[in-house]
């Protein structure tokens, strides 16, 4: 895995490339999983409904806002960070790493390309049929009150959209993180395993952010997991207003920026304790 | 049969065995188990907070369920853990054809896999749920009750444990990304914990008839509240409910033979 | 009475196919196109019990798929097979519990337990009885020499040991067939010598049939009496190792110079690297040594077998389309 001197990024496009290739050709395995998150996606809701019924009070969220959460997040659920690319795994396990780390910005580089396609290629094969279901399937079975919403105007589409793509970088640099973790092997699979269990809490996936307790709303505000959910899907049911959008979509930026380092300076670690400890 | 039993807690003692030895590890994935599982406890207690109710339903009697579905699926997580990765260790790695060439049940021998034992975290926490829900709720106790909410657990053991033999017959045809694959059960976890009454007439007829969900929650439970149905069943009927959680074992049970013929025939 | 009979064993795999490029693998989402992969194209062959056969053949000839049909974890397409008169595949528990399989690769113990905590469980998975266990257990672990690795966790040995003790755990229920797929792969010279003579002689003194699948022709020349070529699913060749040897020399031929050979001696000439020549010869070797000593001067010669993997190799090549 030599990357050549002259375009690096050709390198990365192709294992990007290769990557998604692969993961395409599991279609059961998406079919199945489509399935199952349309079920959830209708539990989500239904619970809503009920809650929402019981209440005469003005909330911070309406149904139209939730129910955009609710079929974003069944769409973009794989694009979360909450599991790692069993490949990167298993190059790590088996020692096959420790050639690489010898340039450890190649090595960041191809594993970014890798996990990128690892965490989109899932995403945008259950993101489509699932946006299909949502915005027509569900009226034509009847269930149009349950239907997702419209973007909130034009602007919050575009603006979505922008979201989402730092949404997928923000993923990846997180997933990248895991990655690296894996080389301190009982402690990486130990934080790897509470991943799945915080992200989407702090996401938003569980309970909507804006629903939690008024007194943590500052503390769930200064995180970079809302960057993963709870900002794309504001911004699209303008629940985010689109004057602060582009602020919040900075922020996502921001936030990849920092755990990017975060994750590059962790692979430098790794790298040192290789060299002392000989792996 | 008895020997079957023996040599199932024997493979079960060594897989406890060997994760006691990474104690620090153990003790830290059970607090991180019941940390995060509280968490999303809490967030169930928000949207009470701000909602006030669930459709015509308290914090209390939902948090009862909460506590009975959530403590059976950890039980059933810890003991099922060789079919939950089954596809991955077993099916992905060709070890699964040592498990065929070994002249005991496939499934004898997956379940003595591995007890995963950390799941006590999440089983304590569900447990404190459920003991706070019993607290708060004004229930008429007698041995009847008693009786039916320990059968309701261990059906729900058994229930979910199907989901977990149901995953990963699905393996023998599908074997990536079968991590979307836990959908299937957290998913029904999360379905379970809220009353059947708030869904839909055909989902709640899904999940009474076909995925027994609401056979192993919600029916005995209201018998257990001792309240009117608002679905309309009878008394009967919510007592034997739980039963329904067998039937669904045994028909997991049929579809993972069917898979082990598929397997058998196309290789690996 | 053959133990193992197999005839006209078809095994077809259906494989899909996938499309180049990234337009491709979105078609392949929609219609995927299979072809039917033939890995078995009828063979038919047929061991004795206490036989010892070696079973070879090049990556994808099959060897593998015969192994996993014979024992009993893959269904065949076509054809029947009788293993201790027993259809492996039908009667899995009863048949499993007589064979012992070594996979080259893979190991079948318990990764994070002592070695002789394996051993124990499999003693109760197999339901052998503790008297007859001691004994079994004793008799391996003295033969292969395992008393210093019980109580190591398998994942701590190395390959030569750890095949030791997967050679010693497949023998514990004391089946009466052996499958041995790639047993020597990756081993040193030592544990090799030593897994080879633990075979013959388990073969020797308890009648046990073996059933070897190898890539070394020092395996096959060791241990096999006969021996089943098989090459895109066909049996090329069900004989012995003799068969394998034809009459062809190889005569190496050490020049005090690099010779100017005349035409006649030419034509025997396989490979030349300076002063060292090596003839080809089918018959009369005497007189072709006495003629080439006669006309050149030598300085060392040898005469040899030409080594069976060229022989097999050959034959590898004229069978199948």
């Amino acid at each position: 895995m030599s990357a050549t001197t002259a375009s690096p990024w050709r390198a990365y496009l192709a294992v990007a490339m290769t990557r998604f290739k692969m993961v395409l050709q599991y279609r059961a395995a998406a079919f199945a999983g489509f399935v199952t998150q349309l079920f959830w996606g209708f539990v989500k809701v239904m619970v809503f409904v009920a809650f929402f019924e019981a209440s005469n009070e003005v909330q911070p969220m309406t149904f139209s806002e939730v129910l955009v959460y609710v079929w974003l997040g069944q769409g973009l659920l794989a694009l979360l960070p909450w599991n790692v690319d069993a490949e990167i795994a298993g190059d790590i396990r088996s020692g096959g790493v420790a050639y690489e780390l010898l340039r450890p910005l190649d090595l960041y580089g191809f594993w970014f390309a890798r996990t990128l396609a690892f965490r989109a290629a899932p995403t945008l094969l259950r993101l489509f049929p699932m946006l299909i279901f949502a915005y027509w399937g569900l009226p034509l079975i009847g269930l149009a009150e349950w239907a997702l919403p419209m973007p909130d105007s034009f602007a919050s589409g575009f603006l979505f959209v922008f979201s989402v793509t730092a949404t997928l970088a923000l993923s990846t640099a997180f997933t990248m993180v895991m990655h690296v973790a894996l080389m301190w092997t009982i402690s990486g699979e130990g934080f790897n395993r509470l991943m799945p269990g915080i992200v989407p809490v702090f996401a938003g996936l569980i309970i909507p952010l804006p629903l939690f307790p008024d007194w943590l709303q500052p503390y769930l505000y200064w995180q970079p997991f809302r960057g993963l959910a709870d900002v794309p899907f504001r911004i699209y049911s303008g629940h985010i207003p689109v004057n602060e959008a582009l602020f919040e979509i900075a922020m996502q930026w921001v936030w990849f920026a920092v755990i990017v380092v975060f994750g590059y300076r962790l692979l430098m670690r790794a790298r040192i304790k290789l060299v002392v400890q000989g792996g | 049969m008895a020997n079957a039993i023996g040599l199932y807690f024997r493979l079960v003692s060594q897989s406890v065995r060997a994760q006691l030895q990474y104690r620090l590890s153990f003790v830290l994935t059970s607090i991180g188990g019941f940390v995060t599982t509280s968490v999303e406890a809490l967030g169930v207690w928000a949207l009470f907070d701000r909602f006030g109710m669930l459709g015509t339903w308290h914090l209390a009697q939902v948090a009862f369920l909460y506590g009975l579905v959530n403590s059976a699926f950890a039980l059933s997580e810890a003991l099922a853990r060789g079919f939950d990765v089954f596809g991955k260790e077993f099916v992905k790695t060709g070890n699964f054809d040592r498990v065929l060439l070994r002249p005991r049940s496939t499934v004898l021998q997956l379940a003595g896999h591995e007890f995963l034992l950390h799941r006590v975290g999440r089983l304590l926490q569900g447990l404190i749920v459920l003991s706070w829900a019993i607290y708060v709720l004004d229930i008429d106790w007698n041995i009847g009750k008693a009786l039916l909410l320990i059968f309701t657990m261990v059906s729900g053991v058994v229930f979910f444990y199907a989901l977990f033999i149901f995953q990963a017959t699905l393996s023998f045809w599908a074997t990536e990304s079968l991590e979307i694959m836990n959908t299937l059960t957290y998913g029904g976890v999360e379905t379970a914990q809220y009353p059947l009454a708030i869904y839909r007439r055909w989902f709640r007829r899904f999940f009474t008839f076909v995925v027994p969900l609401g056979c192993i929650s919600y029916f005995p439970t209201i018998l257990i509240f001792g309240i009117e149905d608002p679905l309309g069943t009878s008394a009967v009927f919510q007592a034997l409910s739980p039963l329904a959680g067998y039937l669904f074992f045994a028909g997991a049970l049929g579809f993972w033979w069917l898979g082990i013929r598929y397997y058998t025939s196309t290789g690996s | 009475m053959p133990q193992i009979f197999v005839e006209n064993l078809e095994k077809r795999f259906r494989v899909a196919e996938r499309k180049a490029g990234l337009w491709g693998a979105f078609r392949g989402l929609v219609h995927r196109h299979y072809r039917d992969v033939e890995a078995l194209h009828g063979v038919s062959f047929s061991i004795e019990p206490g036989e010892l056969v070696g079973y070879i053949g090049p990556n994808g000839a099959g060897k593998s798929t015969t192994i996993k049909i014979l024992s009993g974890i893959l269904v065949p397409s076509g054809g029947h097979c009788e293993v201790n008169g027993l259809v492996p595949w039908k009667n899995r528990v009863l048949h499993v519990a007589r064979i012992g399989v070594v996979f080259g690769q893979r190991t079948q113990l318990w990764w994070d337990l002592p070695v002789i905590e394996s051993f124990e469980l499999l003693r109760d998975i197999y339901r052998v009885a503790p008297v007859d266990f001691t004994r079994t257990a004793d008799e391996l672990i003295e033969l292969l020499e395992l008393s210093p690795l019980l109580d190591v966790p398998v994942r701590q040995l190395s390959l030569g040991q750890r095949m030791r003790c997967d050679l010693a755990a497949s023998l514990i229920h004391q089946p009466d067939i052996l499958f041995l797929d790639e047993p020597t792969i990756g081993l040193d010279a030592v544990a090799k010598l030593a897994m080879r003579s633990f075979v013959q002689r388990q073969n020797k003194e308890r009648g046990m049939t073996v059933l070897l699948t190898t890539h070394d022709m020092d395996d096959i020349e060791a241990l096999c009496t006969r021996l089943l070529l098989i090459n895109h699913g066909t049996l090329l060749m069900d004989g012995t190792v003799k068969d394998l040897r034809s009459d062809e020399r190889r005569v190496l031929v050490d020049f005090e110079s690099v010779p100017q050979l005349n035409a006649e001696h030419a034509a025997f000439v396989r490979e030349q690297d300076g002063n060292r020549v090596t003839f080809r010869v089918t018959g009369r070797v005497p007189e072709f040594i006495a003629d080439i000593t006669a006309h050149y001067r030598v300085r060392d010669l040898m005469v040899e077998h030409p080594p069976i993997e060229e022989t097999v190799a050959e034959l590898y090549r004229k069978g199948g389309r």
